[in-house]
């Protein structure tokens, strides 16, 4: 088996001491396969960007170890270690050149100048700013100095590049852009990236597989369709796109479970979001809103109260009530014929499909 | 600084008599000796014709560029001594949080505040004590104590405002700590610290109570040779040289000012 990437086995990492401690990371362990694009995604202080820090070695973790491709990191200093770093502020040499900013890790290395320039050239030519090579950092835009740090941290063929939110300093568009440029270096280059970010839209369409932090622990680990429509716990299916969350208690009988929900309604549970469990075993569910379905007062389904209907061009949303009280969210999308001409405080039913439902472990 | 003259507060009768009063107030005096310096008659104070003949005689006067030459070795060497240790002292404090860091600021600029006849006893009672002789050697020394708090303050202001991840971002692309500190820090700190050289420089320079105290025989500054000059009289004489010293000063501190702002 091919041997991972990064690997961290029980990280800790303490600031502090006595009662002024903050435990940035709790005993974290994970695996960040070859050509990877890996993403630490959660709220400011989770310990994504700890996390991050350990991995290039601008902090020393408290416990733990962390290796690169099976040998020891830990206690290596940042310049001993074949990993680059794009910086939030990107921290490109103001005094230098683009084209001595770009070279300066290769010239640190000792390489011949010839290669130097040729490297140079190369780098400038991936990120799309060929003949900038003697501008000052201060001349270039956002966009462009973004592109620099892109090319200085790529240029010496790290196995690892890290990268520390990099784009939250852009506009909006900029950063689409940037978002479906990051995913063709790392194609085009197959160096595997570690990403942090808070913004859940970068994680979900940039990553491979990404990590979901909260309190300095990993909640969950996986594809963004796994995280995304199987979340494990309450948090993660929260902070990542819209959640509708139902409580109540697991009945079993025979093959099948049945929730039967505070609100009332009966919600039968597929495979997966059944077993295991008992009798009586209080439950959280979680539904997205695009996979219910609003149905006329007289269908089978939950009994609900519109409250607000808001369009929203591709789809619509619909803001209900249930019958205990807890809200609901439907989207539907905007097909033809499919638009239901409903009003507020309209009574409806919501249909959920077995499969739509995830069940927390929270 | 620039007043923002739509702000009504700014508006009211008589500021620009004002403004002009306390100008005259701080600048007048230096302004007459000025022109005082150019003055043909023998005594100081009394107007006869302009004429340049003193600064002849100054330049001329073997005792006066003794004074002079020795001011210049002393704050020459007194500026480097000074500026290597606050460079150093801002370094450190830079590098690492640690438990009384405050405290230790303080005390680096806390010669800024000590009288400075105080410090001159001090000074002059311990070269005694440790049976120091008198000399040019006890001058430069005293005066690169004094002169360190001069030059690490604006060191000190530029390490702050520099971005701390540049470091970090050298370390990344295999700089080890040495070469970070040549190829990144110091290029970006340099107009910090010359901005700090050039301001300990004219302390020195200037500097009359403590090296009164200190100074050997044959270890007369420029200052304190003006102050011996000036027991006899006032002479057109003592006014040229004052110009003079007032010359080298504003152009150090006109420069100190510009390199302090360089790449900011």
């Amino acid at each position: 088996m091919e041997r991972p990437a990064i690997e961290a086995r029980g990280l800790s990492k303490t600031f502090g001491s006595g009662l002024d401690a903050v435990h940035a990371l709790d005993d974290v362990s994970l695996t960040i396969r070859q050509n990877e694009f890996f993403t630490l995604l959660g709220p400011s202080g989770c310990g994504k960007t700890t996390l991050l820090r350990l991995i290039g070695g601008f902090e020393q973790p408290s416990g733990g170890d962390i290796f690169l491709e099976g040998q020891q990191l830990t206690g290596l200093p940042p310049f001993k270690r074949p990993i680059n770093t794009v910086f939030q502020s990107y921290a490109l040499f103001p005094h230098l050149t683009v084209g001595q900013n770009v070279a300066f890790g290769l010239e640190m290395l000792g390489r011949p100048k010839k290669e130097r320039e040729a490297r140079v050239e190369q780098m400038l030519a991936l990120v799309k700013l060929q003949g900038y090579a003697n501008r000052r950092p201060t001349q270039l835009s956002g966009g462009q100095q973004q592109r620099v740090a892109l090319a200085r941290a790529l240029a010496s063929q790290p196995k690892v590049l890290l990268l520390d939110e990099p784009l939250s300093a852009l506009d909006l568009k900029l950063r689409k852009e940037m978002q479906i440029e990051l995913k063709r270096l790392q194609t085009e280059t197959g160096i595997t990236f570690v990403f942090v970010t808070h913004d859940q839209e970068e994680a979900l369409t940039m990553s491979d597989r990404l990590a979901v932090m909260e309190s300095g622990q990993i909640l969950q680990i996986g594809a963004p369709t796994e995280i995304y429509e199987h979340p494990q716990r309450r948090f993660v299916a929260d902070f990542i796109g819209e959640t509708n969350f139902l409580e109540g208690r697991i009945e079993v009988a025979g093959d099948t479970a049945v929730a039967h929900l505070a609100c009332g309604g009966k919600l039968s549970l597929n495979g997966q979001a059944g077993a295991p469990s008992s009798n009586g075993e209080a439950v959280t569910l979680a539904v997205r809103p695009e996979r219910a379905v609003i149905a006329p007062a007289g269908a089978e389904g939950l009994s609900a109260r519109i409250g607000a209907v808001v369009y929203m061009g591709t789809d619509t949303t619909y803001h209900l009530t249930l019958t205990d009280g807890t809200a609901f969210i439907v989207r539907s999308q905007n097909n033809e014929g499919a638009r239901l001409d409903l009003a507020s405080g309209a009574e409806v039913k919501v249909q959920i499909a077995p499969a739509a439902v995830q069940r927390l472990a929270d | 600084m620039r007043v923002d003259v739509s702000n009504p507060l700014w508006r009211f009768r008589g500021i620009r008599a004002a403004t002009w009063l306390f100008f005259a107030y701080l600048y007048l005096p230096i302004v007459v000796l000025i022109v005082l310096s150019f003055n043909e008659n023998r005594l100081a104070t009394i107007w006869s014709g302009f004429s340049t003949q003193w600064y002849g005689v100054v330049l001329g006067n073997d005792d006066i560029m003794r004074a002079a030459t020795n001011s210049l070795v002393v704050a020459t060497t007194a500026t480097l001594a000074a500026t290597f240790a606050a460079t150093l002292a801002a370094l450190g404090m830079a590098k690492t949080r640690f438990i009384g860091a405050d405290g230790i600021s303080g005390l680096i600029v806390l010669p800024l505040v000590v009288p400075e006849v105080v410090t001159a006893v001090a000074t002059l009672l311990f070269f005694i004590l440790i049976g120091f002789r008198l000399g040019l050697t006890t001058v430069i020394v005293a005066h690169t104590v004094f002169c360190i708090p001069f030059a690490y303050l604006p060191i000190r202001a530029r390490l702050e405002g520099m971005d701390k991840a540049l470091g970090e971002a050298a370390a990344d692309l295999y700089a080890s700590d040495w070469q970070a500190f040549r190829r990144v820090t110091l290029p970006l700190l340099w107009p910090g610290i010359l901005s700090g050289a050039m301001l300990a420089f004219i302390i020195s320079l200037d500097d009359f109570v403590i090296t009164y105290f200190v100074a050997g025989a044959g270890a007369t500054t420029l200052p304190v040779y003006i102050f011996g000059m000036i027991r006899i009289g006032i002479t057109p004489e003592v006014n040229a040289i004052s110009s003079l010293m007032l010359i080298v000063s504003i152009l150090f501190v006109t420069l100190s000012f510009l390199v302090g702002r360089m790449r900011r």
